[in-house]
């Protein structure tokens, strides 16, 4: 069986490319073995360095789900304000939104909608 | 002889089964627990193995028609019908069969998942009856003829899905989810019937192909496009396109995890809907350049606004479903594309190749939208809450969720080797031929998906144990496993589903004459 995936502009090949992952991770594995060995585990070598400062708790260092894109969703704050007063959850609103786009596109057939 | 009865049969078995099962299911339910859910299992496994010998047959003998009533059971036009295809008509094709395996096979991996994660709930004999009817209802939908029928099987679908949603109570909020999408059903399902009305009043006939065949030979008049603009609008809202998903998030994100990786599918039965009769009823007469815009511009808006929205939700199951309207519009983009080129060169250049991708992202979808839907259900089974600023640390005591939730999250944004890399690919390739702004910005949603889902995993599963939990059910891990699979066959082996599902529906749906001269054969009316 031909393994390749045709697409418009060429092929894809997921075996293939499973080889290369492959590869490629033996190769990081080697790496890695060629690393230092004898650090000491539970000392300060294998902490954190935060300017000196002593690390937080794990469970204080957790960013929570609703704060983790604040940056993202905070520069695009017209955009969203706009999508929540979209999302009302009022039933009337969502059948007044069914309602237009009905009509947007009887419209669009009037206007553009000959065979 | 008992064999090929039973294969010329399938068509009608296909829905007879569950929906004997789904009647039965109370009465069974009083002899004992165990025997229920094994009378599920068993009837939706022979459901999928019907819908999978079907699949063959369409495969090697083309389109199947099954005629309700008649002898022999494909006398689509009796000698004294006047020309006109009068009863029931089952019409499968490869796109119908596609779906139709697409469906069952949830729905089976829902119900196996069922066993152990409703186990405590009361009511059980009423859910899986539900499960069972809207299974019906999807199946039906996609099996059909019959512009009537697919009304009524559309009715069983929301109003078994309504139900479904409710399931839980929840304190009213369910209630309140499953009757605003009851309320969208119902006028949803009135528009339909409205729209019926109309073709039904032109054309005196309901079977698709006829009134398929009497438009082309009458012209496109204005009545058929109120019908058209009805029809599509409805269908649309119904398969969850922006602006009017605002059921979605409600719907799928208090229905039990099972229901909503079912609801993913009962949407695509309507988006099924909305590719068929665009299609096969209303393509050969209609401006199919407008209609494939008009599907382009409600693709993109689903793509860009759902997982924009899914990127500020911290509620695990609304992130989701804001995530399925967002795929939806992929599907809507690529199949879009196909019905903007049909019938000119640009179809066979790239229009093809979209449709392709947009058909092969349906199955794709499907499969892992229904499994990220069970994984949120194991945290839910497990944890008690959906809120993820509430989870945290899950990886250490579930990792067989966990690796599964992991193999879903990284097909959906479309990370090779999983399935979702391979349909996104075709519609970014094709589409760019088309116009390279829209595959742009499908490339850029994809990359909002996978930082969305990093969010989720980051929030369920890393960090510190906040809950003491252990691994959830095996009924439960084997539900999960079906779906998978399939995520990871159609991954690494893309030529299996596009070479047996996914050219043979798209060659299918793209050719309305091949169907209506299936149905009606030589008759000329």
């Amino acid at each position: 069986m031909n393994l390749d995936f045709l697409t418009p502009y060429g092929f894809w090949n997921p075996i293939l490319w499973l080889l290369v992952i492959f590869v490629t991770l033996l190769i990081a594995y080697l790496l890695w073995l060629r690393g230092n060995p004898k650090y000491k585990k539970g000392t300060d070598q294998t902490q954190p360095f935060l300017s000196g400062y002593a690390p937080e708790s794990k469970e204080a260092m957790m960013v929570s789900a609703s704060n983790i894109y604040w940056g993202f969703t905070s520069s695009l704050k017209g955009y969203y304000d706009f999508l929540r007063k979209m999302h009302t959850g009022d039933v009337r609103d969502y059948l007044g939104w069914y309602v237009g786009i009905m009509a947007i596109m009887l419209l669009a057939y009037i206007l553009w909608g000959g065979a | 002889m008992m064999w090929d009865t039973l294969v010329q049969h399938s068509p009608a078995l296909i829905i007879a089964i569950p929906l004997l099962a789904a009647f039965a299911t109370p009465l069974i339910s009083k002899v004992s627990v165990r025997a229920r859910n094994i009378w599920v299992i068993l009837a939706l496994a022979l459901t999928e193995i019907f819908v999978v010998i079907l699949l063959y047959q369409v495969y090697n003998f083309g389109t199947q028609v099954y005629v309700f009533g008649a002898n022999p059971y494909d006398l689509t036009v009796p000698v004294d019908s006047r020309g006109i295809p009068i009863r029931i008509i089952f019409v499968v094709d490869a796109m119908s069969i596609f779906m139709a395996f697409t469906a069952a096979t949830v729905a089976l991996a829902g119900a196996i998942y069922s066993v152990s994660c409703e186990a405590e709930q009361t009511g059980q004999d009423k859910y899986y009856s539900l499960l069972l009817l809207m299974t019906v209802g999807m199946l039906g939908m996609m099996l059909t003829g019959d512009l009537f029928n697919f009304f009524v099987f559309l009715e069983i679908n929301s109003l078994a899905s309504a139900a479904l949603v409710a399931y839980r109570v929840d304190r009213g909020v369910a209630v309140e989810a499953a009757f605003k999408y009851a309320i969208i059903s119902s006028l949803g399902g009135l528009m339909v019937l409205f729209a019926i009305g109309i073709l039904y009043g032109q054309y005196d006939a309901l079977n698709m192909a006829m009134v398929a065949y009497r438009m082309q030979a009458t012209g496109f008049g204005n009545l058929d496009k109120i019908a058209m603009a009805l029809f599509t609008v409805t269908l649309a809202m119904k398969a969850g396109a922006i602006p009017m998903h605002f059921w979605v998030p409600d719907g799928y994100g208090k229905a039990p995890g099972a229901i909503s990786a079912m609801l993913v599918t009962a949407s695509q039965a309507s988006l099924y809907g909305l590719f068929r009769v665009n299609f096969t009823v209303f393509g050969l007469a209609a401006n199919t350049y407008t209609l494939g815009w008009f599907l382009i511009i409600l693709g993109v808006l689903s793509m860009f606004v759902g997982v924009t929205m899914a990127l500020i939700q911290h509620d695990i199951k609304r992130l989701m479903a804001y995530h399925a309207i967002s795929q939806t519009g992929y599907m809507l983009l690529g199949v879009g594309v196909g019905l903007a080129t049909l019938g000119t060169a640009a179809f066979s250049q790239y229009g093809f190749a979209a449709m392709e991708g947009g058909i092969f992202h349906i199955i794709n979808h499907a499969m892992y939208k229904g499994l990220l839907f069970l994984t949120a259900g194991a945290i839910i089974y497990r944890v008690g809450t959906s809120d993820l600023d509430k989870m945290g640390g899950l990886g250490h005591s579930m990792k067989y969720t966990m690796i599964f939730f992991m193999i879903g999250a990284l097909a959906i944004a479309g990370i090779p080797p999983f399935n979702g890399f391979a349909s996104k690919l075709l519609i970014y390739e094709s589409v760019y031929q088309f116009n390279p702004i829209l595959s742009i910005l499908a490339m850029i949603v994809s990359i909002l998906t996978l930082a969305s889902f990093v969010k989720v995993f980051h929030s369920a599963f890393m960090g510190p144990k906040k809950h003491d939990v252990k691994e959830v059910p095996v009924p439960m891990l084997i539900g999960m496993g079906i779906l998978t699979f399939f995520i990871i066959l159609f991954g690494l082996f893309p030529n299996i589903a596009m070479q047996y599902l996914v050219a043979p529906a798209a060659s299918a749906l793209s050719d309305p004459v091949g169907y209506i001269t299936r149905v009606l054969g030589g008759v000329v009316p």
